[in-house]
């Protein structure tokens, strides 16, 4: 297990406090609750954990082996700052014959360093102090911290799990206000696995036409979609030019601690998203690049058997949970389920914390995620057969010795 | 070879002792279904036998292991059948499989040492009739073995919580 090095102070006791100097918007980003979580995780053993956000497979061996083959080549410097053209290309190509959206790679796509750095410079480029920015929850935790360090004001939109946690127009509409500038879209959902297919995206589409809205849609878990085809709402009519399409090579091709990650959108969009990046990252890193275009090259079929391992886990966990007595609605992409935990009484905090010491099962409480995140637990099962079993044994024992106390 | 068939296959490829109950779960069919697609595998002899990988490694290091490359003579009719089988069926003998290239069959041999192993290819396989000639290669360390990692080094390096 990794030790977590940012806990050890080696500063002496005298020293001042320097918080004063900090920037009010850094000291008002709340510190994650995930954060919180992994420290008390941090401190047992053997303990199964749900609650990894990131798969459990090892970056495939000719994809490692190619940015080795690029080292010893003498691949060590920068590169175009969007990205090596042929990387480029290969990514809209990729994305041309997966998800019917084509990008121009001259100047439609922004190599970045994980989708996550696509993410801030979209939302740097677009904010203006005092915008809205509107956040479908519960949600990947970075998206209202970003938004809030750029001056703009994150508006969070409650989704439910009796409707799968799909975004519906009404409570869009609900939050729109004259300010309201940006939707931020992530679906497939960390952590609700929730899924949007044509007819959900329609009224969504019609509310972002309607009041000139531009959509940062997160797909990093696009390829992860199960019993039907992930919908890019860039491809929706119309939405292509007021879309920035983020994705990267993280969750579908095993490849997190690479950081690769890319932006597609308007032109003039990409240009102002290139400014920021070349100013602040010159480029991604040029093995990982070369990694990345390997990947697309040749790594399709290996992507396409581990999205096939996550989909057997995933009927397997949700079968596990209803079985437990847990209410657990099918999350149709990503690597998570989010059963409600309700029945038991507890809150999500309460329960993940008990789960943990009276179980030795780690999983995240859904309260992190924002609104509509209480109540629920997300369990990954980015993880082996073997440890899910052992994990649904032992979540369910603890389930019955809630329910046995009373 | 129906997709089904084909999925039941690498699941049990991956751990033997899945059973139909929870190879239904992960593949979103009925129990029924899987017993049956098991039991016919199992009757076309497709599942010739659920065995279990063991690195002897670990316990018997007297154990020695040859590959054997060996040149025949066809007969006429039966081709390389009946010799293979000649061979096959000695216990010493672990796995035989007719090659293309510069020999025909490849023979793995086991013995307790180097003498049995090449006591074995003197007295018993050389001199048969139709066998031209041989070429014994001791295994030294077996690293992987039907898609199996003898001694994993990758393991899981992940946090144990991550957003």
């Amino acid at each position: 297990m990794i030790k977590d090095e940012e806990k050890k102070h080696s500063t002496p006791m005298q020293q001042q406090s320097m918080a004063n100097y900090l920037s009010p918007l850094v000291r008002g980003i709340k510190p994650s609750g995930i954060r919180r979580f992994f420290d008390l995780v941090s401190t047992r053993k053997d303990v199964i954990t749900l609650g990894v956000g990131e798969p459990d497979f090892v970056t495939p061996w000719h994809v490692r082996e190619a940015a080795v083959y690029a080292l010893e080549t003498g691949k060590t410097q920068y590169t175009s700052n969007a990205g090596m053209p042929e990387l480029r290309e290969a990514i809209c190509q990729y994305l041309d014959n997966e998800f019917a959206v084509a990008y121009n790679p001259a100047d439609e796509i922004l190599v970045t360093v994980g989708g996550s750095e696509a993410i801030d410079l979209a939302l740097r480029a677009l904010i203006t102090p005092g915008d809205e920015i509107l956040i479908p929850e519960p949600c990947y935790i970075s998206y209202s911290p970003i938004t809030a360090l750029t001056g703009g004001k994150p508006v969070g939109i409650e989704t439910y799990a009796k409707d799968h946690f799909k975004l519906k127009a009404e409570s869009l509409q609900a939050v729109i206000t004259p300010r309201s500038k940006i939707l931020v879209l992530s679906y497939p959902s960390n952590p609700t696995g929730a899924s949007m297919d044509y007819e959900d995206w329609l009224p969504i589409a019609k509310i972002v036409e309607e009041n000139d809205l531009i959509v940062i849609s997160d797909e990093i878990y696009a390829e992860l979609t199960y019993d039907s085809k992930h919908v890019s709402f860039a491809a929706m009519p119309g939405m292509k030019d007021r879309t920035i399409l983020v994705s990267g090579f993280s969750k579908a091709f095993a490849m997190t601690g690479w950081r690769m990650g890319y932006a597609c959108g308007h032109p003039d969009i990409i240009a102002a998203m290139l400014k920021i990046h070349q100013f602040t990252v010159m480029c991604a890193p040029i093995m990982g690049q070369y990694a990345a275009l390997e990947a697309l090259q040749h790594g399709l079929e290996e992507k396409n058997r581990m999205v096939e391992a996550y989909n057997q886990r995933r009927r397997l966990v949700v079968k596990g949970f209803r079985d437990i007595g847990l209410d657990c609605h099918e999350p149709q992409g990503a690597f998570y389920a989010f059963p409600s935990i309700d029945s038991t009484g507890l809150t999500s905090e309460q329960f993940a914390q008990r789960l943990l010491e009276e179980a030795n099962v780690a999983a995240v409480p859904g309260d992190v995620f924002g609104l509509g995140g209480e109540g629920h637990l997300r369990c990954s099962y980015a993880t082996s057969v073997t440890n899910l079993i052992e994990a649904m044994d032992r979540i369910g024992n603890f389930v019955h010795k809630l329910k046995t106390e009373g | 070879m129906n997709e089904l068939q084909l999925k039941v296959l690498d699941l049990l490829k991956e751990d033997a002792r899945r059973d139909a109950e929870l190879i239904a779960t992960m593949l979103a069919v009925s129990t029924e279904e899987v017993k049956q697609t098991i039991a016919e595998l199992e009757q076309d002899h497709v599942i010739v036998k659920y065995a279990t990988v063991v690195n002897w490694s670990k316990i018997d290091d007297q154990k020695v292991t040859a590959l054997i490359e060996v040149q025949i003579t066809p007969e006429r009719g039966r081709g390389f059948e009946g010799i293979a089988e000649r061979i096959y069926l000695y216990p010493e003998v672990k796995s035989v499989y007719l090659m293309s290239g510069a020999y025909d069959l490849c023979v793995e041999v086991e013995g307790k040492n180097l003498k049995e192993v090449a006591s074995f290819v003197s007295n018993k396989l050389s001199p048969i009739d139709a066998v031209l000639s041989t070429k014994t290669f001791f295994i030294l360390k077996k690293y992987k073995q039907d898609g199996i990692i003898f001694e994993e080094h990758e393991g899981d390096h992940r946090l144990m919580v991550s957003p």
